[in-house]
């Protein structure tokens, strides 16, 4: 099947198999591997995307289900003002360290900011329950989405 | 890990979807959130040879109160209940605890309800709240309470050629609560055990309905009737309580596993069920 | 050194003690990171690996045919064809052999059977399913218990001599003098337990690119690897290919934990099909291939006893301890230790007399045994101690706290030899333990604890003071597969005054790419945004022995801080030579070379690196590089005081944590911010291991904990919150006297949460609940005790 799928601003058109996962439609077809998998149980949200705006599971949803939708990466966080609040702010607070959850964190992350940009520490650990990090204890990352709502606020 | 191939339909409307679930069969699954489905996939533990996928049909994803129902759609994702004022009650209570928030974003409760998997938390939910499941078929669409729906595990009373379209619950007029009470190990886990309440109250102060269900304790979700039967028409007290969690317990048939002895999850449904039912009490005095 | 001191250097130079922020970060935090997985090779193929779904099989035959038929198969590899290249068995880090593709037999649930080639990743997994193995079943083992037992049936059937399930014997300490000593003791008490199987689970799963050319005979592997030259020089005897044409490229890790430490069957047959066929193999694990075939961490079966007098000296400890060690004694530890460093059991005690002895068996289950963010199973033994010493103060009436004071080691003692030949190189434990105490407000929570109990409420405090001994290790005790235990550390200085660093080692998380270039900017007065460093490519990179067990920092760091030294030494010559002054009159402060006295008068580390290719001396040779080969004279010994605080539900066993602190003592902190990122990691995963995050298996022999809905990881909501403390005494012969720090917390929390549970319904008589402490444990013994409520 021919599908168009508008990721971050730019439109990619490829013909999938049906069974094709939007991750790697994302990593292969689309060649942006800062979306990671970690497993195969829809557990670890090293796959977030943002989909049409909601963070989703990128390997439990099917290219072909993202035709004519409007995907938002890792990648796309980074605008032509360079890095985005979320990302200094995960270097500024050491929110991350081997750095494999961390597109994902920043992409939940990003998404609670525009709902919330003042989240509680409860919040932030509440948003980010369906991403796993095996490095951090998640202490910096509740830290460093914190700092990015302030940095955005001020 | 991958799915095995399979065919694919984008159905644009609930005829279109039918009419391909009736074509295919058996082998065909509708394809709604995905969020149990597709992980099966991958697994290989489900290989099914075609998907209807239905999250392009229009007005599906509706949540509303009409006709004294609540009614939600076939499309309503789990947050879009946890985020909505409309639900009431053990509904509202429940919404937070499906899963975790990116399953929530994409998994529906229709969805859910059709699984019937026994340590899903939404048929426990439906069952305390006597609600309908609305079947819709090549020949229109029927009402199916849900204690008929659910069969047993993983089985429901749909037809071959039958999607879900709709849940339909009650909605009571006077003072209503609810809790649900779920033990799970972290977020995302499923239920190890899981008690949903539902208590509405008359004017008196007295109990006037009581709907009690348990989850991941037998073979599907169960609802007890005898512990509802000794609250109906009484006042609310810890003695009552402590008797319908002793009723509970007793229609529970937990099994032994990893996550815990059967013994240990009786006792849970026992001292769940008492604090679903007090919690539901003060939301009912609350509302 | 005391850790209100400054640090040394100004914070445009970024030394030692800054919280520097990563330079990793810029590429992870773009998405632009380089994990494996994230490259692509022309006309790369891709590998999948059929696993037994059995434990324990002989197999009868294995079809590939249809498997072949199927569009878009390249190749489907067995063990009989391997064998063809002598490459079915291969050797383990411990000296045993391990199937690479099982030919006789399979002896885990998940061993791998055979390996298709195919175009596209789906397609190899479809060919999956079409391949037929018969199998005749043998009876699963699935304790070191049964495997011991008369008439168990033999898994090894295969090895010459082997007759017994029995895999080692291991003893250390004085028997005779530990007997001596219970025979003397007024009290003996003692604590049965097993530290239940792990899984290091990082986020990123184990796997390989395979690019060997046959017309040059050049292999180029891109491997998931914390240890590159280790695993090249394995490979080289593996595979019988020469050392010079193996270059192992280890990216970005995500994560690592000791997973990525050992040589696994996948590497192996991506290499062969590789060769073979003549095209790059990639070979990525699912999340459950990874858990159910790699690199195990614990399972060991422990008993301790502490012989005592009646006021709480400890006289002696006799430890026995049955190991569970999978199919394939795979463990990842140094040679001489058959248990690993397990024999650190005595703790943070000073008593005179220890006997550790120690046996382990093939059960039907994965092999590894990995050093889980660990260094080689000083995490049981710290578990078994703190533990033992808990349940001690509770038979003897004193208090948790009280009992530890009593028995420390003091700080005038160090450098202390223990009774099973280790020597501490300093501590101060009571100090850290009174600041920690005093921290979390322990008195008032034993009063509240009073006040709780007789209000029917349960809450427990748990203590663990934790010493652990890391940074192997010294060459004349350590080695792996003969290989010492050494590392290396290559530093340039360019004419610009800019420098690369290289290392053997290799980060999977822990910010060497701006920790190491701290260590530099603190000897040369190099601005550390100036300094690269470097790792993972073995053609690129001196050797080393790799990242775990803790040993960066003691090893590579010390090599990194002698080759700086090395190069600060020729630098004051050229210096010296510049401002016309004599060698020895130069002085180093901050990248400024002055004459004693004249500060006035200098040149800068810029100027002299500058010298070093134009304007040097005569008969000096050019350049400012250097290596250094550094060999430990000793381990070193971090240690902690930590103290939890727990709420229990009476009626359900569900326990939380209310507080956590942790104090930590690492010696030298090179970039506080990234060690306490490695201390909340750790403590995290100690609270994993105590509540949720267990491999068990069925009766049959089936894995339970195959993914990560039954592998539980704890989330960012169930993770609790860490109140974090130090102290620093340096170690006294590290060159800048750190100690490492990456695993302290793992290794000693478990003990922490498990002791305040256990705290909180010892009153009832509870003494034990092996973990993981669900609440169904905690709730049947409270129920066992006999006092139940609600």
């Amino acid at each position: 099947m021919d599908i168009t799928v508008t990721i971050n601003g730019q439109d990619h058109t490829h013909d999938v198999e049906p069974r094709t996962l939007l991750v790697d439609f994302v990593r292969t077809k689309a060649a942006l591997t800062g979306t990671h998998i970690g497993c195969d149980t829809t557990s670890c949200g090293a796959c977030t995307v943002l989909l049409d705006g909601v963070p989703v599971k990128s390997c439990t949803v099917l290219a072909v289900q993202a035709d004519g939708a409007s995907i938002m990466t890792v990648e796309g966080l980074k605008d032509a003002d360079g890095a985005h609040p979320i990302q200094a702010a995960f270097k500024e607070e050491h929110g991350l360290q081997c750095g494999f959850c961390t597109p994902g964190m920043m992409l939940v992350g990003h998404a609670l900011l525009e709902q919330n940009a003042n989240p509680s520490d409860d919040d932030v650990r509440w948003a980010i329950s369906g991403n796993l990090c095996r490095c951090t204890g998640y202490m910096n990352i509740v830290k460093a989405i914190r700092a990015a709502g302030a940095m955005a606020t001020t | 890990m991958f799915p095995s191939a399979f065919d694919y339909v984008a159905a644009h409307s609930v005829r279109e979807a039918v009419a391909a679930k009736a074509e295919g069969g058996d082998d065909t699954r509708f394809l709604a959130g995905g969020q149990s489905l597709l992980p099966m996939m991958k697994t290989r533990l489900a290989n099914p040879a075609k998907l209807v996928d239905i999250n392009r049909v229009p007005a599906l994803d509706t949540i509303e109160r009409a006709n004294g129902h609540l009614r939600v759609g076939a499309l309503v994702r789990h947050a879009d209940i946890a985020r909505s004022d409309l639900p009431f009650g053990v509904i509202a209570a429940a919404a937070p605890w499906i899963s975790d928030p990116l399953v929530r974003n994409r998994g529906t409760l229709c969805g859910a309800v059709a699984h019937c998997d026994p340590e899903g938390d939404w048929n426990s939910v439906l069952l305390a709240t006597g609600a309908d499941v609305i079947a819709t078929g090549p020949s229109g669409e029927r009402a199916i309470p849900i204690a008929d729906f659910i069969v047993d595990f993983f089985t429901n009373a749909l037809h071959v050629d039958e999607m879900v379209t709709e849940v339909r619950i009650p909605i009571p007029v006077g003072r209503v609560g609810g809790s649900y009470q779920k033990l799970e190990r972290k977020i995302g886990d499923y239920a190890t055990v899981a008690v949903a309440a539902h208590i509405e109250l008359a004017d008196n102060g007295t109990i006037s309905r009581a709907g009690i269900a348990l989850t991941a304790v037998a073979p599907k979700n169960t609802k007890v009737p005898a512990a509802e039967a000794v609250l109906v028409g009484n006042a609310p007290s810890d003695v009552l309580f402590a008797e319908a969690g002793e009723l509970a317990a007793q229609a529970s048939q937990p099994r032994s596993d990893v996550r815990g002895s059967a013994e240990w999850k009786r006792n849970v449904v026992r001292v769940f069920t008492r604090r679903a039912l007090a919690a539901a009490v003060v939301g009912a005095n609350e509302s | 050194m005391t850790v209100t001191e400054k640090p040394a250097t100004p914070i445009e130079i970024g030394g030692i003690g800054h919280s520097v922020k990563r330079h990793e970060d810029d590429r992870l935090v773009a998405g632009k990171g380089n994990f494996l997985d994230d490259h692509t090779l022309p006309g790369m193929l891709h590998m999948a690996i059929l696993r037994s779904p059995v434990p324990h099989a002989r197999i009868n035959s294995i079809d590939t045919s249809a498997a072949e038929a199927l569009d878009g198969v390249v190749a489907v590899v067995t063990g009989e064809l391997l064998a063809q290249y002598d490459l079915a068995w291969m050797p383990t880090m411990s000296g045993d052999t391990q199937a690479v593709l099982a030919t006789d037999k399979v002896r885990f649930q998940g061993q791998e059977v055979a390996a298709v080639v195919a175009t596209d990743p789906y397609v190899a997994e479809d060919a999956l399913e079409l391949i037929e193995v018969d199998y005749d079943l043998l009876p699963a083992i699935t304790s070191p218990q049964q495997a011991l037992a008369d008439g168990a049936v033999l898994i090894r059937d295969e090895k010459e001599g082997q007759t017994s399930n029995l895999v080692y014997e291991w003893e250390s300490g004085d028997a005779a003098a530990t007997e001596a000593a219970f025979a003397r003791a007024d009290r003996v008490v003692t604590l049965e337990t097993h530290y239940p199987r792990s899984h290091p689970a990082p986020l990123e799963t184990c796997g390989c690119i395979a690019d060997v050319d046959g017309t040059t005979g050049q292999a180029t592997i891109y491997l998931t690897s914390q240890a590159p030259h280790a695993i090249r020089t394995v490979f080289a005897m593996v595979a019988g290919l020469p050392e010079q044409n193996i270059r192992i490229i280890s990216p970005d890790l995500g994560g690592g934990f000791g997973n990525k430490v050992p040589v696994y069957p996948g590497y192996v047959v991506a290499t062969a099909a590789s060769l073979v066929i003549g095209r790059p193999v990639k070979w990525i694990e699912s999340r459950t291939e990874n858990l159910i075939s790699t690199g195990f961490a614990r399972d060991y079966h422990m008993k301790g006893d502490l012989a005592l007098s009646n006021e709480g000296r400890i006289l002696a400890l006799r430890v026995q301890m049955l190991s569970d060690q999978g199919a394939f004694y795979a463990d990842a530890q140094p040679t001489k230790f058959r248990a690993g460093l397990f024999h650190v059991v005595t703790g943070s005690y000073d008593f005179p007399a220890a006997h550790v002895a120690c046996r382990g068996a093939y059960t039907n289950k994965a092999p590894g045994g990995v050093a889980y963010r660990c260094s080689f199973r000083i995490t049981e033994a710290s578990f078994l101690i703190e533990r033992l010493v808990q349940t001690a103060a509770y038979e003897l009436g004193i208090d948790p706290a009280d009992i530890r004071f009593r028995n420390f080691i003091q700080p005038e003692q160090m450098p202390y030899e223990t009774p099973t030949g280790f020597v501490y190189d300093s501590g101060d434990y009571p100090t850290a333990l009174r600041k920690a105490l005093d921290a979390v407000g322990y008195e008032d929570l034993r009063a509240e604890q009073a006040r709780a109990r007789a209000d029917g409420r349960l809450m427990g405090i748990g203590i663990a003071h934790f010493t652990e001994a890391v940074g192997a290790g010294p060459s004349k005790q350590y080695d792996i597969l003969g290989l010492k235990m050494i590392d290396s550390a290559e530093l340039r200085v360019h004419p610009t005054g800019k420098a690369i660093l290289k290392l053997g080692v290799k980060s999977q998380g822990q910010g060497h790419e701006t920790t190491f270039a701290q260590i530099v900017a603190s000897e040369l007065g190099i601005p550390v945004t100036n300094i690269k460093v470097m790792e993972g490519d073995t053609d690129n990179t001196p050797y080393g022995l790799g990242t775990y067990a803790s040993r960066s920092t003691p090893v590579a760091g010390a090599a990194t801080a002698v080759v700086a030294r090395k190069l600060a030494d020729k630098a004051k010559k050229i210096a010296a030579h510049l401002l016309e002054a004599a060698d020895a009159d130069i002085e180093l402060e901050n990248g400024n070379f002055f004459v004693r006295g004249t500060p006035a008068q200098s040149v800068t580390i810029q100027d002299v690196a500058l010298a070093a290719y134009t304007n040097l001396p005569d008969g000096m040779e050019y350049g400012l590089e250097g290596v250094h080969y550094y060999d430990p004279p000793n381990l070193t010994y971090p240690y902690g005081s930590y103290v939890v605080v727990v709420d229990v539900d009476p009626e359900t066993g569900v326990w939380k944590v209310r507080r956590m602190v942790a104090l930590d003592d690492c010696g030298v902190r090179i970039n506080p911010m990234i060690v306490e990122g490695q201390i909340h990691g750790g403590l995290t995963e100690g609270f994993a291991k105590s509540s949720m995050q267990w491999i068990t298996f069925d009766d049959d022999g089936n894995c339970i904990g195959s993914n990560f809905m039954d592998y539980l990881i704890p989330t960012a909501w169930e993770t609790p919150k860490f109140e974090l403390l130090e102290t620093c005494v340096p170690s006294p012969h590290h060159p800048i006297g750190a100690k490492g720090v990456g695993e302290s917390a793992t290794v000693g929390s478990p003990a922490a949460y498990v002791n305040a549970v256990i705290d909180a319904i010892a009153h009832l008589g509870v003494r034990n609940i092996d973990m993981p402490l669900l609440p169904d444990r905690v709730w049947s013994a409270i129920q066992a005790a006999g006092v139940a409520e609600g």
